[in-house]
């Protein structure tokens, strides 16, 4: 009997401790740590100065997120317009430029990696206007549509159309000369080859294409919004007018919130259609 | 009874048709493959010109229907390339390659080939990697007996229960499963294998080897398979084709098998002739293996 209850206690308190080896629990609560101190300089370091002057507290900027997360919708003329509201303005703007680049780059990308001397050909127009910041494009956007609707969405599709472009291109002129070799085997025309074996074989590349062009849809639809009127964009423009920080902090987080949530769609998609390739 | 009277009985009743000029399916007569070298002004300015390889030279053969022919040779030699110009995939050099008489000039579903990679499609269930065979071959034939055909060779591999499953969740065994599945679905009238068994493990190799025993009982196609086993070679075949070293390798022998069949590991090596044609062929293989090693030391 005195060899049994130690035996017991000792058991148990390796339980405790293995909940507390798992390695996801560990990050969590590293993660919980680090916000909770962070949450705390922020409000001691606003509360005693030790930042801007106006910087606002932690405390003021969360009752905000909460208020404004709790009146998404209201309408009160352009320059007071609930947070939902604008978060919608900016997804359509970004879903029209975005489906738009889609639409061109994938055919186009297909056809020019279906080639050999086409993807040579066509390469040096791609690799110039790719690094070109998207901003560059507003003044001729404004001047070719004098419309600052279409032209927010003419940025997107200029900004979002290069990384699917170049994907498309190289997953068609990369597939493995196997699947190929079966289909021309097998006697398949052309039309068969591309969309049955070229474009699934593809498919990987096309969706890793088409993440990096949401991420970049979306980062420039905020940029863009600012000298445009409406949108999240604008609504960090206004409040920076108004000089209220707090709202500017929260729109941040919901810019961030949201981009995370579309990366993580496309994240999914991508595994969904790895099929067990170096996913 | 004299033996032109014995020759002029019809057999089983029906007369004969007409003569066969040629026993042959497939005649491979004097095929040479000449790999390009890069040449050219373009090249020569980027110093990237490469000579000419020669990898085969002058090579024939004549292929009976319903021979199981086995090709070995040392690595490199040009086994892979003298099977993808008969698939169609690769260019002939000089020489021809005839098919019931006709000169082959590309791919075509007459052959159906096995890769050593098992070339599966990823994205497609085993039961939609054949139906992609199936249907490129016969585009208009009724949804129900592709069904069937379908479900036959399924079972042919012995792959019941794994129709749904896309090749990553399958074995390397069963992918070739599928792989022999898909070349076969199409009913071609010789299969092409490039060492189909090349990426396995040795018990798993040996199961296929018995599968592919018995299928071809059951079948008898005219079969053109790539293989470094000696074992496998003897188990199979009905002929051995032996190729020189590269470059520009030619046939050095081809043997006879003369076990009967149906076959099994123990009961061929019962055979008298079984050591002899394992040693002949040890000896070749060594002899031009050690032949390029050689080759490769003195280059250095
Ligand atoms: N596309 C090509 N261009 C130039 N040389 C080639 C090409 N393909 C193959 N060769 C050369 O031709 C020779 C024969 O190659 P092949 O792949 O047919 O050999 P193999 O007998 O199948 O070898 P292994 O047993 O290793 O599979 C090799 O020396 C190889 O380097
Ligand atoms: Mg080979």
């Amino acid at each position: 009997m005195a060899m049994g209850s130690p035996a017991i206690a000792s058991t148990t308190k390796k339980s405790g401790n293995a909940f507390f080896k798992n390695e996801g629990v560990q990050s969590v609560g590293l993660f919980l740590l680090s916000l909770i101190l962070f949450l705390l300089f922020w409000e001691v370091g606003a509360r005693s100065g030790l930042f801007a002057k106006g910087m606002p507290t932690a405390s003021k900027t969360l009752q905000e997120l909460w208020w404004w997360s709790t009146h998404p919708f209201f309408n009160n003329g352009p320059n007071d317009l609930g947070i939902g509201w604008n978060l919608l303005i900016s997804l359509r703007r970004v879903a029209i430029g975005y489906t738009l680049a889609s639409l061109i780059a994938i055919p186009l990308g297909v056809l020019i990696g279906i080639s050999p001397i086409a993807y040579r050909a066509f390469n040096p127009y791609v690799q110039l206007l790719k690094p070109v910041s998207p901003l560059a494009w507003l003044p001729l956007g404004l001047y070719i549509l004098r419309d600052s609707e279409q032209t927010g969405i003419f940025i997107i599709l200029i900004s979002s159309i290069w990384p699917t472009l170049i994907n498309t291109a190289f997953g068609v002129a990369n597939v493995d000369q196997d699947y190929l070799d079966v289909a021309s085997t097998l006697g398949a025309s052309r039309l068969r080859t591309i969309f049955k074996v070229i474009i699934p074989a593809a498919l990987p590349n096309i969706v890793s294409g088409l993440r990096i062009s949401m991420g970049i849809a979306w980062l420039v639809i905020v940029a863009a919004e600012m000298l445009l009127g409406t949108g999240l964009g604008y609504f960090i423009w206004n409040e920076w007018n108004n000089l209220y920080i707090p709202n500017i902090l929260v729109a941040i987080f919901i810019i961030g919130l949201v981009g995370l949530l579309l990366d993580s769609i496309f994240a999914a998609l991508e595994r969904f259609v790895a099929f067990g390739r170096n996913s | 009874m004299s033996f032109a009277s014995l020759n002029g009985i019809p057999v089983n009743g029906s007369p004969l048709v007409e003569p066969i000029h040629s026993s042959s399916q497939l005649s491979i007569r004097n095929v040479t493959k000449v790999f390009a070298g890069k040449k050219g002004l373009f090249n020569k300015v980027t110093r990237k010109t490469t000579r000419d390889f020669m990898a085969i030279e002058d090579i024939s053969m004549e292929i009976e229907p319903n021979t199981f022919v086995t090709i070995i040779g040392p690595s490199g030699c040009g086994k892979s390339t003298l099977l993808n110009m008969v698939a169609g995939l690769s260019s002939i050099s000089n020489g021809e390659i005839l098919l019931n008489g006709k000169p082959i000039t590309g791919p075509g579903s007459d052959r159906g080939m096995v890769f050593q990679s098992y070339a599966l499609m990823p994205w497609m269930t085993v039961e939609q990697n054949i139906r992609f065979a199936v249907e490129t071959v016969h585009p208009k034939m009724s949804p129900k007996a592709m069904t069937r055909v379908i479900k036959e060779h399924i079972q042919l591999v012995g792959l019941e229960g794994a129709e749904t499953k896309h090749p990553h969740e399958l074995s390397g065994g069963m992918r070739q499963r599928v792989g022999i599945a898909r070349a076969l679905a199409i009913n071609p009238q010789i299969l092409l294998m490039d060492e189909p068994f090349g990426a396995l493990d040795a018990l798993t190799r040996g199961f296929l080897q018995d599968e592919i025993e018995r299928i071809w009982e059951q079948q008898r196609k005219t079969v053109i398979m790539i293989t470094h086993s000696i074992e496998e070679a003897l188990l199979l075949s009905d002929r051995i084709v032996m190729m020189t070293r590269g470059p520009a390798a030619r046939v050095d022998e081809i043997l006879e098998v003369p076990f009967p069949r149906p076959r099994n590991r123990e009961s061929i090596e019962q055979h008298p002739a079984y050591h002899t044609l394992k040693a002949e062929m040890e000896s070749h293989l060594f002899r031009e293996t050690r032949a390029v090693e050689e080759a490769r030391v003195r280059s250095k």
